[in-house]
């Protein structure tokens, strides 16, 4: 690849065969980014395309399919069972973004401060988040078992009642939430502080002087300096929490009695449990495009905000 | 080393650091518990002395170590890759001018707001039409290069200054041996952020391992938890046994690279 013409000074010869060498320059950039081009527009441009296909036909991952139009979209309409999948993730996004945005910022401004033992708080409200959802969720699942958890035999010694947990239908869901935010709102925690370091100290100072108190500063000052790290964590954990699926794989398997069936849960038995492929990708693209808009939605917000 | 003051705030950050700590504390304690221990009524909340009875039925578990090296060397594959074809990637989008380089670019990055879900069906039949399900490289095709690891090293070769590279240029050497030898050396930051960030994604996903694999001896270390969980959920210290396994090289990589990993964290959420 090399040529090394091999000059130590630059003289009008060595510059004209720098500019014959520029109009190879074309090549090198293709092979240089043709391997990552086509893993990643393969591997995302076709499949997309052939999920749309796939949304509109009967297909079983084996037969050939069978065309059916819009069918697909409207018995997902009619499907109660996505009705409740679709609830049953609303309700952990509305419960688990604002939770951990919120923690997040909290935890953010009490660990912004320089005493001892910063480090060690530090990298213990980090910690959780790098722990895979399937390891949390066997650790939980040991947790929270009725009969041999930790929690139960807490509850016991303080002499409550035993709870049944991932078997009650009426706990599983909020249980699912309260461990995400766990692991999640460090996530948060470690954004919000990199957030605080480009909070100028001079505008604090000055909100200071001007006689305002710590809770002043933190409304007028600190909170507006970081809008635009909170819509993107907004956007970032509302994005994650509508995909979540280890998590509920490992604990309840969107149990029990249906509770904890989330959409990509969903999505994942029509797949390859069910073996509807074409219903899965009809489900899988309304999910796919109510993220788009909230995407798209919060984007415009942080422009708006921008300006 | 300043010693730095205690405050008032430590009454809030202990209690709140404890509880972060206290899951992970526990699934360790668990681990070293005999069966017996945690299968009283109501179970113990301390081990009674180190057993080692759930590592050594784990380890003795012939497909226990199998997973492991299966997650070793997806994710080794997709580190390594994702640092060759990406900083290959980043480098001629950041600097070499070639015609559909901004449209091309522009896909690629339309391409990162694609959700998992909406592609994982026809990857699968892609994967089985090239005979790849149930073995590791469907797990690794997949991974070799992500549109954020090209898109981190450009904008880092982007912001480095041209001169570094414009007196080798004239001198004569070839893009490739600028960026081997003037570039990544600088790049550090880019390097350790992209590796980083694949080790975790590729290392702790389950969704589509659950999906491409079918065969035990082929399970990566968080599917063979999952089933090993659901084949033996009498026996927790061995379950939790295999957990810890299948957490420490994260936790290690957390703890010895701290400040990489941060960094590398904080750094999606403030440039997104």
């Amino acid at each position: 690849m090399a040529s090394v013409v091999g000059t130590f000074t630059v003289d009008p010869r060595s510059r004209a065969a720098a500019r014959r060498r520029r109009r190879g320059e074309g090549a090198t950039g293709w092979v240089f980014v043709s391997p990552s081009v086509l893993l990643i527009l393969g591997l995302s441009v076709v499949p997309v395309l052939w999920s749309l296909l796939l949304s509109f036909q009967v297909n079983d991952l084996v037969s050939p399919s069978e065309w059916v139009g819009l069918a697909n979209y409207k018995a997902l309409l009619k499907d109660p069972s996505f009705g409740s999948a679709v609830s049953h993730t609303v309700v952990y996004a509305a419960l688990y973004v604002p939770l951990s945005v919120v923690a997040g910022l909290a935890i953010a401004i009490a660990l912004d401060r320089k005493i001892a033992l910063i480090g060690l708080y530090r990298t213990l409200v980090f910690v959780p988040f790098v722990v895979s959802a399937a390891a949390q969720g066997v650790l939980f699942s040991f947790v929270l078992d009725p009969e041999f958890g930790a929690a139960n035999s807490v509850l016991h010694k303080l002499g409550l009642p035993a709870q049944g947990f991932f078997s009650d239908p009426g706990q599983a869901l909020y249980l699912l939430v309260a461990i995400s935010l766990w692991s999640g709102t460090g996530f948060c925690v470690i954004v919000y502080l990199a957030g605080l370091q480009g909070v100028s100290s001079d505008l604090v100072e000055a909100a200071r002087i001007d006689g305002a108190n710590r809770w002043g500063v933190l409304r007028h000052v600190t909170l507006p300096a970081l809008t635009p790290v909170t819509i993107f964590l907004l956007l970032f954990q509302t994005i994650n929490a509508l995909q979540v699926f280890d998590l509920v794989f490992v604990t309840t398997k969107g149990g029990p009695l249906g509770s904890t069936t989330v959409i990509v849960y969903f999505i994942w038995e029509k797949a390859f449990k069910t073996f509807t492929a074409g219903y899965s990708a009809a489900a899988a693209y309304t999910l796919a495009v109510a993220l788009l808009v909230i995407g798209v939605a919060l984007q415009v917000y942080r422009r708006r905000v921008a300006r | 080393m300043k010693r730095l003051p205690f405050s008032g705030w430590h009454l809030v950050l202990a209690p709140l650091a404890v509880l972060f700590a206290l899951p992970l504390v526990w699934l360790l304690i668990s681990s070293v518990m005999s069966n017996a221990e945690i299968n009283r009524f109501p179970p113990a909340l301390w081990p009674q002395g180190i057993k080692l009875d759930g590592y050594r039925y784990v380890l003795g578990n012939a497909l226990f170590p199998q997973w492991f090296l299966n997650s070793l060397i997806v994710s080794a594959v997709a580190v390594t890759a994702n640092l060759v074809l990406g900083s290959l990637g980043g480098y001629a989008f950041a600097r070499i001018r070639f015609a559909g380089s901004k449209l091309v670019l522009g896909l690629m990055l339309a391409t990162m707001v694609i959700p998992f879900q909406l592609t994982m069906i026809p990857t699968f039949l892609v994967m089985k039409q090239l005979g790849l399900i149930d073995t590791l490289g469907a797990l690794i095709v997949p991974s070799l290069v992500t549109p954020l690891s090209v898109f981190l090293f450009r904008q880092f070769f982007v912001s480095l200054p041209r001169e570094l590279e414009e007196a080798a240029w004239i001198d004569g050497c070839g893009r490739l041996r600028i960026l081997v030898s003037i570039v990544l050396p600088l790049a550090r930051p880019a390097l350790s952020t992209v590796a980083v960030l694949t080790f975790l994604a590729t290392w702790n996903d389950l969704t589509w391992p659950l999906i491409a694999i079918n065969g035990e001896s082929t399970y990566t270390l968080q599917l063979g938890l999952t089933t090993f969980q659901g084949q033996h959920h009498t026996q927790w210290s061995a379950v939790m046994a295999g957990n810890v396994i299948t957490v420490l090289p994260v936790l290690l990589g957390f703890l010895l690279a701290q400040k990489a990993f941060i960094r590398s964290l904080a750094s999606t959420g403030l440039k997104g």
